[in-house]
């Protein structure tokens, strides 16, 4: 179970910071969030979405089926794999039923556009928490012993981070020298973002 | 129905895999070659994932950088 978790955690993980490193970089646009959440309203708000079956709206249908699928899975494999590593998966059920109740609710107090949130900074710390947890499970799944036992996450969190940082500063030095142009407006654009 | 069954796969691939299968293929071989050593011999085996991640982290983005170009 373990491994396999573990082998995931990993695989997006290495996915969400290999994006982050790209956006930081400046080798990839950063998302407009704005832009994104206005457009996605305007769709569905639009009139006239066919219904279909049981579903009354099939655009507001699919959206929360996919939502709901694809960060679903990703809260069942964190909570499973926390479940059993510590031999108890009905805690870490509840703790994260726990966690969905406190987001929605600091959702429902907040009520602003994700568009607020530093989204490839959060990406970051995301892909950086994801990489160093992989590793951990993935490894101790296989048979490996780590040294320091748990405490290794303490080192292996901050060592994943920095050598993240270290890459966006290398691939962000190829990218001026390649094109001081383009180099300096994802710079510009990243700064604005941020 | 083959095209639902197309769309299905491709779903789960791209959940899975996504835009970079040498990562996936990279961290399934460490953990194969981790279990493998680590039942053949004594010696710590932890530096193998260590090791297959500041190899393939870069690699990856190397990749995508020359796919941009």
């Amino acid at each position: 179970m373990r491994v396999f978790v573990g082998g995931l955690l990993l695989v997006f993980g290495l996915q969400w910071l290999r994006k982050a490193i790209l956006r930081a970089s400046g080798h990839k646009a950063l998302h407009d969030e704005a832009m994104v959440f206005e457009s996605t309203l305007a769709a569905a708000r639009r009139p006239g979405d066919q219904r279909r079956g049981l579903a009354v709206d099939w655009y507001a249908f699919t959206l929360s089926y996919k939502g709901v699928l694809l960060e679903g899975l990703e809260v069942a494999f964190i909570a499973l794999t926390f479940g059993a590593n510590q031999h108890n998966i009905p805690l870490a059920a509840a703790a994260a039923i726990a966690a969905a109740l406190v987001v929605a609710v600091v959702g429902i107090a907040v009520r602003a556009p994700l568009s607020r949130v530093p989204e490839n900074s959060m990406k970051f710390a995301v892909g950086v928490m994801l990489v160093a947890f992989g590793m951990f499970w993935g490894a101790e799944g296989a048979g490996a012993h780590w040294p320091l036992d748990d405490a290794a996450l303490l080192v292996l969190v901050p060592a994943v981070a920095l050598y993240a940082l270290a890459l966006v500063a290398l691939f962000r030095r190829r990218t001026a020298i390649a094109s001081p142009v383009n180099a300096d407006a994802a710079i510009t654009e990243e700064a604005t973002h941020s | 129905m083959i095209r639902r069954i197309r769309a299905f796969g491709a779903f789960w691939y791209d959940f899975i895999i996504g835009d970079d299968w040498v990562v996936a293929l990279g961290v399934m071989l460490a953990l194969a070659i981790t279990f493998a050593v680590s039942r053949s011999t004594d010696t710590p085996v932890w530096w193998i994932i260590v090791a297959a991640v500041a190899i393939l982290l870069p690699l990856s983005v190397f990749r995508a950088t020359g796919r941009r170009r």
